[in-house]
């Protein structure tokens, strides 16, 4: 009877929090359309450029499924190259293949391969095909896929767990009825959040600190760039993080609502942060992945510590995450609206 | 809602230190508080009287400012409400202890000082005097969590006082306290109210509202009485606080 009793008040209590029970039901099924709508895609068609190789190269390596540019001369492919417009160049010297890979995406580097392989299988028939030299623009085939997702994960896991404490502590402070008695006192709604930026940006930059010195220093993930530089990435994906996890708090009434916004808002930034080749989803699914402020740190640390990119190449990504972290102050700002009028 | 049973004559404006007009507060559909009208003089010690739910918090928040008035107007010393530098004249007391439970008593105290601008000697000096006065002496370099409830009651009423206000807004203020330190509390609010300081206090046990000057029963969500204690219990025919909030209760409904 007792049990019964106990059961029925869980039940009462439980269907009284419909945002939990719209959690437990619905979310997983957004989570495993998101995975499914990632994963469920076609191979890359790798992006080659052909320069100063006989034409019958280039359109054998289109008919095996490459999207195939020509060039005039070795120099301007490079450049491509570059600026990530390709994935190879795929050059004649002395009568035999070189081909330079971009480098940064396992991925991307296989894909080039397997193409290339097919393609020159077609072109010489007879088996005895000829070796084609293999270079690369940044990094090597030493690199494993560790160096690729580490990059991505180096700024994640420091985003991730910000976001959690930040909230829950934000919370806290609402909860415990601090929140209400700071504002009793002559402090403004907007010294609220960014005193709280403050103390709490001291805790997030070591965080970061130490993350990017870890991944470094210790499980010795390739970079290519300077540690400032990606130290200084890694503040700013935190600083969303910080500004995003006190914004969202503001819409639970208990820790247990904090953490159900890791798969609503936490998770979806996973898929987006580069761990996943973005061309390889629906446009309307990239323009998704443009409004999270994790797509952008993530470009800017595989930028650095895959490419050596420098201050100039991520500055763009960088002042992205600074307007997504204003906004969401500003935002929270105004959600405290809620607990004093002025 | 009828007109309050009982009314005073109004004091003259120059002697009002809270002013509330018409005042109604909405939350979605459920009208809180309708028509409120409550004067408060400058330097006395004024009650509201009524059960939980009645509407005793929301008129505190809005008389601080912490809230706005769906129709009506709140004035605070002559300024009408809510105004941010106001905060610096109100010393304000939650219904539940607002405190950080991992500072110690100097380190809460400190803080909330410091948001009202004080620091150094005075700083240092206020703290020493409020310890003295509230009993906390010896246990200002505690954690919170290591209080008693008590304490941190007191703590509480401390740091509603550390700025010295001019107005002091207390929702419960002795709430899970004993007797012996609630007759301290209040007397100690009578040593402020002499000074010239105006305290608002809520409370729903009959017995402290006796203690006040004057004092407003307030019930769902209307005040249903208003005058000091003798001039309630006279009017009610009653013998006591509690007979008299009956009488104007049942008088209400």
């Amino acid at each position: 009877m007792r049990i019964r009793a106990l059961a029925l008040r869980i039940i009462r209590q439980f269907w009284k929090d419909k945002r939990t029970l719209a959690l437990m039901l619905v979310a997983p099924l957004l989570v495993l359309t998101l995975v499914k709508l990632v994963l469920d895609v076609d191979d890359i068609a790798p992006r080659i450029g052909v320069a100063g190789a006989p034409t019958a190269m280039a359109e054998t390596l289109a008919e095996t499924g490459a999207e195939v540019t020509v060039y005039d001369d070795v120099a301007a492919a490079m450049r491509d190259l570059e600026d990530l417009e390709l994935d190879a160049v795929v050059a004649l010297e002395n009568g035999r293949p070189r081909v330079t890979l971009e480098g940064s995406s396992p991925t991307r580097n296989a894909a080039v391969m397997r193409t290339l392989q097919q393609a020159m299988r077609t072109l010489v028939p007879g088996g005895r095909t000829v070796e084609p030299v293999i270079a690369y623009l940044h990094g090597s085939e030493n690199r494993d896929l560790f160096d690729f997702y580490g990059s991505m994960l180096v700024g994640f896991f420091s985003f991730f767990f910000v976001f959690i404490v930040a909230g829950v502590s934000f919370l806290r402070e609402r909860t415990s009825g601090t929140l209400q008695r700071l504002l009793a006192t002559p402090l403004r709604r907007w010294e609220v959040v960014a005193g709280y930026l403050l103390g709490f940006g001291l805790f997030t930059a070591i965080q970061a600190t130490i993350v990017v010195w870890f991944a470094t220093r210790v499980l010795g993930i390739a970079l290519e760039g300077s540690f400032g530089l990606v130290l200084l990435a890694n503040l700013f994906i935190v600083l969303s993080a910080l500004t995003l996890g006190t914004l969202m708090s503001a819409f639970a009434n208990n820790e247990f609502q904090v953490f159900q916004f890791i798969p609503l808002v936490v998770v979806p930034q996973v898929f987006f942060c580069g761990l996943i080749d973005l061309e390889t989803m629906p446009e309307w699914l990239q323009t998704v992945g443009h409004a999270l402020p994790l797509y952008y740190g993530a470009k800017a640390m595989q930028a650095i510590m895959l490419r050596g990119a420098g201050w100039g190449d991520i500055a763009a990504d960088v002042a992205v995450l600074v307007g997504f972290s204003l906004a969401f102050a500003l935002l929270n700002v105004l959600a405290l609206r809620k607990h004093r009028a002025i | 809602m009828s007109a309050p049973a009982h009314t005073t004559v109004s004091p003259p404006d120059h002697d009002i230190c809270i002013s509330v007009r018409s005042v109604t507060r909405v939350f979605g559909k459920r009208v809180v508080l309708e028509n409120v009208d409550l004067a408060v003089r400058l330097g006395e010690i004024f009650g509201l009287l009524g059960p939980s739910g009645a509407g005793k918090t929301t008129l505190v928040r809005l008389i601080c400012g912490l809230d706005l008035p769906n129709r009506g107007e709140i004035r605070l010393l002559g300024v009408p409400m809510p105004r941010l530098d106001m905060f610096g004249r109100i010393g304000y007391m939650a219904q539940s202890d607002a405190l950080y439970n991992e500072l110690t008593a100097r380190e809460n105290l400190t803080f909330f000082a410091s948001l009202y601008g004080m620091r150094g000697a005075a700083l240092k000096r206020r703290i020493a005097g409020l310890a003295e006065l509230l009993r906390l002496r010896d246990d200002l370099n505690k954690p919170v969590h290591q209080y008693s409830g008590g304490m941190k009651r007191r703590l509480s009423l401390a740091i509603a006082l550390v700025h010295e206000p001019e107005v002091l807004v207390l929702d419960e203020p002795t709430v899970g306290i004993d007797p012996e330190l609630r007759a301290s509390i209040w007397e100690e609010l009578r040593r402020l109210s002499a000074r010239g300081v105006t305290v608002l206090v809520t409370t729903h046990v009959m017995d402290e509202a006796e203690k006040c000057d004057r004092l407003a029963m307030i019930r769902n969500g209307g005040i249903i009485a208003c005058g000091t204690p003798d001039e309630l219990k006279r009017a009610a025919g009653g013998q006591s606080m509690e007979e008299a909030f009956l009488h104007f209760g049942g008088a209400a409904s």
